[in-house]
This record gives structure tokens, C-alpha cells and sequence, in this order.
């Protein structure tokens, strides 16, 4: 690991001086790791564990405010969410470990970086290393040609095919959250569909954040009214292991007819992935196997396998189709 | 592909300069407590050499005579010019299992696990996978579980750290403890501390009764001689019984 410097910062306006040269570390299950594999190098780590951004609030228009700084299992297992957002608590605690649901936080989840082996080898991207456009823009993607089973099958390019590995975020798309960053620049919103970025020629800018950003809270919207939602995660082991696909849906159904959906999937995009198609595949149709299957076919219409994900196309789809039942199902 | 056996271990070598105030002989030093978790059959042992102790001195030995060239690869005085680079936050103390323990000259990169063994001489924390994935290195920090190979030492002033050392001592045994040595919850044992940690913290979590939510509640612990079922069995007990 390089040796950086390392500073505590006790409020806010502290943490943002200085930061734009700096990386800010919260749980840290993400940026250790990445350190220890020197795919992360920062030069100072600025420490923002004592910043008060660790509360849940009720908003006045009904929806809740999460601090970036509270924890995954805090989250998950708070009253307002587990009754109001199922689909979040559900998400979350498909993820990661119990130990590390400790750490993480809902800021630090938001820019989980991608599982891709090739991304996390020490070398890549280096002279001798596997090509990595993530890591060195324009030393190529070794997944593409190389072992790419768990990689994107939505929102590729030919730079990059690597999967967004968040179950929170998918659960946040599907939400429609509202992301609170605060910088040089002042304070701003982000609408969570622009936050993360497609890869496109650009892999290594993987969010809309700018030097020296802090994300301060996370809103969710009022709950809609009469919605139900669920959250489904397929892959290789039952636990303790990133999505192969996964789907978090909101739906309302009113007299077996769908008035309000949102579709968004995971482990399958190079971003937490909204099907619009799907949607308006589902969007005042009854709610039956038959459309289901449609809107599952919308969804991955447009999917671009590769050598090993190919298996991903049908898994997808059928997350779909089961958890768009689960969603919708009145009983 | 010329993935690098040096690139990918460099993590590792650059880890010396955290040791470096460590003499690399088996010498007992004056802090060091011999607290490994010993088997209990062993209790009345009263040779106070550790198992630590005894390999380490094993380690310096075969260091200078097999990997000379890794040595003289990582030249030690590198680093520590460095570590005195990063004067601000070196000292740091830290509140483990209801002592202070105040550290001078902490690297910035040490891990809590790291600091915990190499510089607090707790060894009953491991380290395995040292990347968050195996949940060996599990202790509890504020009462609830996490990966101490995942965070800075630094990041812990004012925290409260507890580890096995601190949950129960032979003669004392935690609850938990006894259930997994009446279980068999273990055979090799490595992966136990951590197991019995999150086991520990689990007590106070909003987990279900049902095996699966044990289950998935242990899931972060790797075990890989697979004491799944006699660790599921002790759990359970003492869950039946708080």
C-alpha cells in the first residue's frame, strides 16, 4: 500500500478544505481493499466518520432523509424503511456480510466500484499489466476478450464491460432518490438516474461527482401510495456474494392492472440499471405471466453478451418475470 | 500475461515498515502477552512460550535463509523515511477490550487488525484474506461486528475495540465460547475468534430464529474446514438460552 496523510475532520466545512486532492474514507470496505490492491492511491484520506451526517429523518413532504454517513445495517433494519421502502432493507441486506453492513455507509455504497478481476489486479492498466480502461484510460479491457462471466450485458461499450456491484443502488434507482452533495462549488442535487455515468468512452468517470464533492444525504421521494415492492437477487452462492441479476420493483396494481411501475436491475448493467422499457412494456397492462414476459423481453432487448455472460440474458429475464409476480401479487 | 507475482505481493512487502520496530527474534518482549486462546487441555501448560512466540522466531530464521531476495528487494529504511513524512496522527491511543493502549509512530496504512497483532501483541484476531471476505480478523468495535482489516487503526480513537481476548479467557469462558468448545465448532480453528466474535454480536441483532437466519447471519465467517453445522448448534444454543 502507498502511505498517505491522514486527517480527521471534525465537521463539515472541514472536510471539504483541502479536499480536492484528497479521498474521503467513511466504512472504508471498499477503498482499503482497493488500497491494499494499489488500485486506489490516494495521497491524503480525509476521515469524515465524526461528520453528523449519521441520522434517518422523516421529511415534512413524507419522504426520509438519509444521512450518507449511516450505516447499511442501520439502514436496513430502520422502522421508516423496513415499512415504507421494503425493497431498500431488502436490498441491503442482500448484500455483503453482516460485518460489513456495519461499516459501509449509504454515501460510500453509492460509489462501490465494480467487482471486475481484471479492474482489481494490482498491474492493470500498467506496462505488462491486463489492459484496463477503467484504471488507465486507453490501455484497452482485458475482460472483453479475456473471462468476462460476471461482467455487463446492458450499458456496455466497447471500453469497458464492467458490472456497477451495489444491491442498495438498484433499490435507490427504483426509488427514484435524490442524492445531496455538497462542495467547492456549494451545495446541489442529483437525481439518482444521473449520478452514475454509462461508461461510453470514459470508464475511469464512473459518477457525476466533481473534485472535492461530499455526498451529505440521501432523500427518498413519499412512498406512493398503494405501491408494493420487492427486491430479488440471483447468483452462484445464497449468500455473501454479488448479484448475477437482480431486480427491485414498485408497483401498484389496481384492478389487475398495472398504474405505477418502476424496474431496475443489477448485476447486469455498467450501472444501476433502469428499464424504461420494461415499464412502458408493463405501465396500465394486467398484471399477468403474459406481460410480465413481455416486459422482461423489453428489458434485455438490447443486451450485448459476451463470451461467458451469455447465461445472463435468460437470468435476467427471469428475475424479472418472478419478481414482477412477487411485486404485484394481491394476496 | 505478465501478471507479476512482485506487483501483486507488493501490499504485503510494503507492510514491513509497521514491523520494523519489531525485532525479528524470538525474544519475548516485555508487553507481549501470551493470549493466544489455547486449547483448554493445555491449560495447565505452564511453559509461557506462545505458539506465536515459538514461529515467528521459525519465520526469522527462514527468512534470511530462503528469501533473501524479497528482503533485498524491500529495503527497510525506505519506508520508515515515509512513515516520518506523516508526523500528524502517528500517535494514536486506542481502547481495547477497557485498557488504553497509546502507540507511537502507528503507520497510517497499519489496519486495526494489523495494530491489534503486531503492535497490541492480541494475536487471537486473524488475519485471513485480509481483503474483507473471510471474516477471520471479526472483532467488535462500539459493540457491533466488523472487519478489522477494512479500517485504519487511526480511524479508531475514542472507539471501543473489543476482541476475543476480551469476550471470555480460559478459566472465564463466554458463553458462546463454551457452546462451541461443547459443539466442536471448529477444527482446525483458525476462523473461530472470528466466528465466535460475530456469534457474540449477533446476540444483540434483529436476527430470526430459524436456521437460514442464523445462517445467513454467520454467513460473513468463512470456515474452511467446514464446522458449519456444530457452529449453527452452538449458536443456536446460547441464543436459546440468553
Amino acid at each position: 500500500m502507498e502511505t498517505f496523510n491522514y486527517v480527521k475532520a471534525p465537521n463539515v466545512e472541514k472536510a471539504l478544505a483541502g479536499a480536492q486532492q484528497a479521498k474521503f474514507i467513511a466504512g472504508g470496505t471498499t477503498l482499503v481493499d482497493l488500497m491494499k490492491l494499489h488500485v486506489e492511491t490516494p495521497k491524503t484520506l480525509v476521515d469524515i466518520n465524526l461528520l453528523p451526517l449519521d441520522k434517518i429523518e422523516k421529511l415534512p413532504d413524507g419522504g426520509l432523509r438519509i444521512g450518507a454517513m449511516v450505516r447499511n445495517s442501520d439502514l436496513a433494519w430502520n422502522d421508516d424503511v423496513k415499512k415504507a421502502y421494503p425493497v431498500l432493507s431488502e436490498a441491503l441486506l442482500s448484500g455483503a456480510s453482516p460485518q460489513l453492513r456495519n461499516m459501509a455507509t449509504t454515501g460510500g455504497n453509492l460509489l462501490q466500484r465494480t467487482r471486475c478481476m481484471y479492474f482489481r489486479e494490482p498491474s492493470a492498466g500498467t506496462p505488462g499489466g491486463y489492459g484496463c480502461n477503467k484504471r488507465t484510460p486507453g490501455s484497452g479491457c482485458a475482460a472483453i476478450e479475456g473471462f468476462n462471466r460476471i461482467h455487463a450485458i446492458l450499458g456496455t461499450s466497447d471500453k469497458c464491460i464492467a458490472t456497477h456491484p451495489s444491491d442498495m443502488c438498484v433499490a435507490m434507482a427504483a426509488l427514484e432518490a435524490v442524492i445531496h452533495v455538497e462542495g467547492p462549488k456549494g451545495k446541489r442535487t442529483i437525481a439518482f438516474a444521473d449520478f452514475h455515468k454509462l461508461p461510453g468512452d470514459t470508464p475511469h468517470i464512473e459518477n457525476a461527482l466533481e473534485p472535492g464533492d461530499l455526498i451529505t444525504y440521501v432523500d427518498l421521494p413519499k412512498p406512493v401510495e398503494g405501491a408494493k415492492s420487492t427486491y430479488l437477487k440471483l447468483r452462484d452462492r445464497a449468500s455473501y456474494e454479488f448479484a448475477l441479476s437482480s431486480a427491485a420493483i414498485v408497483a401498484r396494481v389496481e384492478g389487475g392492472h398495472i398504474r405505477y411501475i418502476r424496474v431496475t436491475m443489477g448485476g447486469v448493467g455498467t450501472k444501476p440499471w433502469r428499464s424504461h422499457e420494461a415499464e412502458a412494456a408493463l405501465m396500465g397492462k394486467p398484471a399477468n405471466a403474459a406481460t410480465f414476459k413481455a416486459a422482461a423481453e423489453a428489458a434485455l432487448a438490447k443486451a450485448k453478451p459476451h463470451k461467458d455472460n451469455a447465461f445472463k440474458v435468460e437470468l435476467a429475464k427471469r428475475c424479472l418475470v418472478r419478481s414482477l409476480k412477487t411485486a404485484t401479487a394481491t394476496a | 500475461m505478465a501478471d507479476s507475482f512482485d506487483m501483486r505481493f507488493r501490499h504485503l512487502r510494503s507492510r514491513t515498515p509497521e514491523r520494523s520496530d519489531h525485532e525479528l527474534v524470538p525474544e519475548f518482549a516485555p508487553d507481549q502477552q501470551s493470549i493466544d486462546l489455547e486449547p483448554l487441555s493445555l491449560e495447565s501448560a505452564t511453559v509461557r512460550v506462545s505458539r506465536r512466540t515459538f514461529l515467528s522466531g521459525l519465520g526469522a530464521t527462514s527468512l534470511i535463509a530462503g528469501t533473501v531476495p524479497l528482503a533485498a528487494a524491500t529495503p527497510v529504511a525506505e519506508p520508515e523515511q515515509e512513515q516520518s513524512e506523516t508526523a500528524e496522527g502517528s500517535t494514536v491511543t486506542l481502547r481495547i477490550n477497557g485498557k488504553d493502549y497509546t502507540l507511537k509512530n502507528l503507520d497510517p496504512r497499519a489496519t486495526l487488525l494489523d495494530t491489534l497483532r503486531e503492535r497490541v501483541h492480541l494475536t487471537g484476531t486473524k488475519k485471513g484474506c485480509d481483503h474483507g471476505q473471510c471474516g477471520a480478523c471479526t472483532v467488535h468495535v462500539n459493540g457491533r461486528r466488523v472487519n478489522s482489516c477494512l479500517s485504519f487503526a487511526l480511524m479508531h480513537e475514542g472507539d471501543e475495540i473489543t476482541t476475543i481476548e476480551g469476550v471470555g479467557q480460559p478459566g472465564n469462558l463466554h458463553a458462546m465460547q463454551a457452546a462451541f468448545v461443547e459443539h466442536d465448532g471448529y477444527q482446525c480453528g483458525y476462523c473461530t475468534s472470528g466466528q465466535i466474535m460475530s456469534a457474540v454480536a449477533l446476540l444483540k441483532e434483529p436476527i430470526g430464529e430459524s436456521d437460514d437466519e442464523v445462517k445467513q447471519a454467520m454467513s460473513g465467517n468463512i470456515c474452511r474446514c467446514g464446522a458449519y453445522t456444530n457452529i449453527l448448534a452452538a449458536v443456536k444454543q446460547v441464543r436459546s438460552r440468553a
